[in-house]
């Protein structure tokens, strides 16, 4: 789409990055009822934009994601409100949040703090 | 002690300033380090212990236990305090096994999983054991509609009987913040003022139960709780029961948490509001008026014994209308009539007799 690549990025395709994918409170079931995943993520967005969480969450509610209930996960275009989303064991508030890039190796968790007392 | 070279300023705990920040508070926004957030979180629930003096020396306690996430971090931080500050109380863990295959079962392994870490009595009361009937053959009588109401009945006389059973006055509950902030939601939304100073009070000690009932977590996020649970790895089960949650209470959830998302404080907010509301609203009104004409009048059931304004209590209503059903659902089915339309001929049948009358606080 982006005609204007600058030399640096043109024809250097980015190897896709390797995620840990981690689903835990519940969020499990809308996952094939699997916690763990290893995903191989594109390194860029459609539009060319370095891959960040708001990029994978989509990834994985169009390409992990077999329930059809994507509202429990997805809501608003963002994440449901009362998942916590935890990067490399931190709290996604300090990494900042949607905009966090993410990295080779990263172990993403999502954990649902809605189910059951 | 100067901070680690490889962690920037900005990323370290604001409380030691000596590792990496793992979680922003959202009462606060205080950014803490894993174990600077447990022991904070142990220290607040400490205090909200202490300052209601809830607790007596020598006492036993029932940790009203499901196997969820509340009820174990509660387990888990009440065991702890104990050890730590000395309260001198014995806790036990109470569960009750409501008769849901495949839900049920799987949480009650992880209560006496807990039972073992904690080194805790467990003991289990089934609603089969005290009702005759389970939830699932209770949803298989009446449908999934308004199955919540018959738990909800069945689950308190549950606590309330397995406490008696140990000899033990007091049960604590895992209900968080987040809980009780959606509880006074719903009880503005209704204009339920006698609910609404029941929900906020920590302890609370109704006509019906000589057993009083109380709440440590209450000023706790459910956020916090998660994460609790998670750094300490605590063992825990996490399923949402099979059978539909209320709607209303569902709705008021989701509106809680998004309004979590824009402003954090929003929850403890929500609670506080609810404390002071409920000591602006009358005595007379803190019980429900139905009731009050009946204050004096509470007697047992005639046919179960337990503490009710009426000649029999709701449980025992409720298992009159499951049994006079049973025989009469067996000629419906027969004749082809849709579960459906049974449960919900019998569901106008429930709300005609007024069941809401009396607190269903769960
Ligand atoms: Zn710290
Ligand atoms: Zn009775």
């Amino acid at each position: 789409m982006n005609e204007q690549q600058g030399p640096s990025a043109n024809g250097v395709r980015s190897n896709p990055i390797s995620l840990n994918i981690e689903f835990s409170g519940g969020l499990e079931i809308l996952f094939s009822n699997q916690r763990d995943h290893r995903i191989q993520l594109p390194a860029k967005d459609s539009s060319g934009e370095p891959a960040n969480i708001m990029f994978l969450v989509h990834y994985l509610c169009e390409n992990l994601m077999k329930d059809r209930r994507k509202d429990l996960f997805l809501l608003h275009g963002g994440i449901r409100p009362g998942i916590l989303v935890l990067i490399n064991d931190a709290d996604w508030e300090l990494e900042g949040e949607e905009e966090y890039l993410v990295q080779d190796g990263d172990i993403i968790l999502f954990v649902s703090t809605l189910h059951g007392g | 002690m100067s901070p680690p070279l490889h962690i920037p300023a900005s990323k370290l705990c604001e409380s030691c300033r000596a590792t990496r920040a793992l979680i922003s508070r959202p009462k606060t926004n205080q950014k803490l380090c894993k174990t600077c957030f447990l022991s904070t979180f142990e220290a607040e629930v400490h205090a909200t212990i202490v300052s209601t003096t809830l607790f007596t020396r020598g006492s036993r306690v029932a940790i009203g236990a499901s196997g969820g996430k509340d009820s174990t971090v509660l387990a888990s931080v009440l065991k702890t305090l104990n050890e730590r500050y000395d309260y001198g109380v014995e806790f036990v863990l109470l569960s009750i096994d409501e008769g849901i295959k495949g839900y049920r079962d799987d949480s009650l392994e992880t209560v006496k999983r807990n039972a073992v870490q904690y080194g805790m009595e467990l003991v289990i009361v089934s609603y089969e054991e005290l009702y005759g009937w389970s939830m699932d053959s209770v949803v298989e009588s009446i449908g999934k509609k308004g199955n919540c109401t018959y738990c909800g009945v069945f689950r308190r006389q549950a606590l309330d009987r397995g406490a008696e059973r140990l000899g033990i006055n007091h049960v604590v509950t895992g209900h968080n913040a987040d809980d009780i902030a959606e509880t006074v939601l719903m009880n503005l939304l209704r204009g339920d003022l006698p609910r609404l100073h029941r929900c906020t009070s920590i302890i609370t000690s109704s006509t019906s139960s000589p057993i009083a009932r109380s709440k440590p977590l209450k000023y706790a996020y459910e956020k916090e709780i998660v994460l609790y649970a998670l750094h300490k790895k605590l063992d825990y089960f996490s399923t949402e029961c099979i059978y539909s949650p209320e709607a209303f209470r569902g709705s008021a959830r989701t509106l809680i948490k998004a309004l979590e998302k824009v402003r954090p404080s929003a929850i403890l907010d929500i609670v506080r509001s609810g404390e002071a509301f409920s000591r602006m609203i009358p005595s007379q009104a803190q019980a429900s008026s139905a009731k009050l004409s009946q204050e004096s009048g509470m007697s047992n059931c005639t046919r179960c014994g337990y503490l009710t304004s009426q000649e029999l209590c709701k449980a025992c209503t409720l298992l009159d209308c499951l049994n006079k059903n049973r025989p009469k659902m067996a000629v419906e089915v027969e004749a082809g009539i849709e579960d459906e339309e049974a449960s919900s001929s019998l569901r106008r049948g429930m709300e005609a007799m007024k069941l809401a009358e009396e607190g269903i606080v769960n």
